[in-house]
């Protein structure tokens, strides 16, 4: 299974700005200074085995969407974010004018994770099969609110592709073109739903938007069988503990640290952080990435976690 | 684990040891709140003394904000004292430092209160 992520911001999308550019560039031309290359492969190659990653990349801008590859000729993505344009620009190109049939897993329908929905290019080609699968009982209505006038030109009625909308039951496991896929409810004003996702003996699960009340050992016992020894945990780390439990409790959303902690429990292998706060820069996420890491040195027992950040473009094979 | 409160002139030094987890931390939350109550009808600070503290997870720190935030609404002080290095690292990580007037001894922290609970400290 590959795991591709094409959206990764969470609340709203950012990109960089040219002074942030002109910045990375400065950094690294510091940090090489007195080198000199013989090629672009040559200095390609010291970039990216001696810079730092906020310096030679950036963790992206668009708001969530990750797709999933289990294999076979169904796409599997969680959530239509902002990151759905240039996902559809993959699915077109892979298609090679051959209709898709897409099964989409919503999380949630605030805005962050639908918004990319009209800009899904399949959706506008005639034969594709789209089918949008989640919990909430304004799934429907939710898409069609964001593409009625006067917000966008293109009513979804217009749309070329057949659209069919899938109710989904919490805690239910439900088999999808031969991926079990299993929801979980979450803590988020409205409800918000993570996924599992198991085939071959491999499990991923998706969960975005989603509060941990920390003193609730039952709720943390729930979560870490949602996430029992998963591969993969994309997991909704956009604050530091201080500030998830402090001044944005009760915003919906998790931190780097509760994500460390409920992977040990699980005995997860692989925790990703993902739904990055707009507001903090490549050095900030990359700063929480390392604290997290540390973290789960310090705290290790007899598991070993990974901990990575999810960015726009980052693909994992498991 | 194990809560053990001495007063100082104006200052209650709360000296935890063991760990502070999911495990330990509901018993913990009474302790330290019914110690908050005292310290704010009484006007006195209060000083963690983490000496004996081995460990302290995020269900811990959120106990301790409870705590904070109980006795800002006091207007009474709170401070972390003494901590050992894998809790000092986490509570940097966790960016607890930031909400907490943390310093490095029992006896800076009673300092930082008044000469009063500096000197009652030194006649132990």
């Amino acid at each position: 299974m590959r795991i591709r992520f094409w959206g990764t911001r969470g609340s709203i999308g950012v990109s960089l700005t040219s002074a942030d550019i002109r910045d990375k560039l400065a950094q690294a031309l510091v940090q090489a200074s007195g080198k000199t290359f013989a090629s672009y492969e040559e200095a390609h190659d010291y970039a990216t085995a001696e810079l730092d990653f906020a310096t030679t990349h950036t963790f992206g801008g668009h708001t969530p969407c990750v797709e999933l590859e289990p294999g076979g000729d169904e796409y599997f993505v969680c959530d239509m974010g902002s990151g759905a344009r240039p996902f559809g620009v993959h699915v077109l190109a892979k298609q090679a004018k051959k209709p898709a049939t897409v099964n989409i897993f919503q999380s949630h329908v605030h805005w962050d994770h639908i918004m990319g929905f009209p800009f899904f290019g399949p959706s506008y080609v005639p034969g594709t099969k789209i089918r949008i699968h989640g919990c909430h009982d304004v799934l429907e209505h939710a898409y069609r609110l964001q593409q009625a006038a006067p917000c966008f030109p293109v009513e979804f009625d217009q749309l070329m592709a057949s659209v069919e909308f899938v109710k989904l039951e919490p805690g239910k496991p439900h088999e999808v073109a031969g991926v079990t896929v299993t929801p979980h409810l979450q803590l988020h004003s409205g409800d918000s739903y993570g996924y599992r996702f198991e085939k071959d003996g491999k499990a991923v699960v998706y969960t975005t938007d989603s509060e941990h009340k920390l003193e609730d050992r039952h709720e943390a016992e729930s979560f870490a069988n949602f996430f029992r020894n998963a591969d993969i945990v994309i997991f909704d780390a956009m604050y530091a503990l201080a500030e998830a439990i402090s001044v944005k409790a009760d915003w919906g959303h998790s931190s780097n640290i509760v994500g460390v902690e409920l992977c040990q429990m699980a005995r997860a292998k692989h925790l990703v952080l993902f739904h990055h706060e707009p507001a903090n820069d490549d050095e900030t996420l990359e700063g929480l990435l390392r604290e997290a890491q540390r973290f789960e040195e310090l705290t290790r027992g007899d598991h070993a976690l990974k901990v990575s950040a999810a960015y726009d473009g980052m693909e994992i094979d498991l | 684990m194990n809560v053990v409160a001495r007063r100082y002139a104006n200052a209650v030094v709360l000296r935890v040891t063991g760990r502070l987890d999911q495990e330990t931390c509901e018993v913990f939350r009474d302790d330290l709140t019914g110690q908050v109550d005292l310290c704010a009808r009484e006007g006195t600070a209060l000083i963690l003394d983490f000496s004996g503290l081995e460990y302290v997870s995020s269900a811990g720190l959120r106990c301790l904000l409870i705590a904070s935030r109980q006795m800002k609404a006091a207007k009474g002080r709170i401070l972390v004292a003494d901590m050992q290095s894998m809790v000092a690292e986490i509570f940097a990580i966790s960016h607890f430092d930031l909400l907490f007037e943390v310093v490095p001894t029992v006896r800076e922290a009673l300092a930082a209160i008044s000469a009063e609970a500096a000197a009652a400290f030194q006649r132990g």
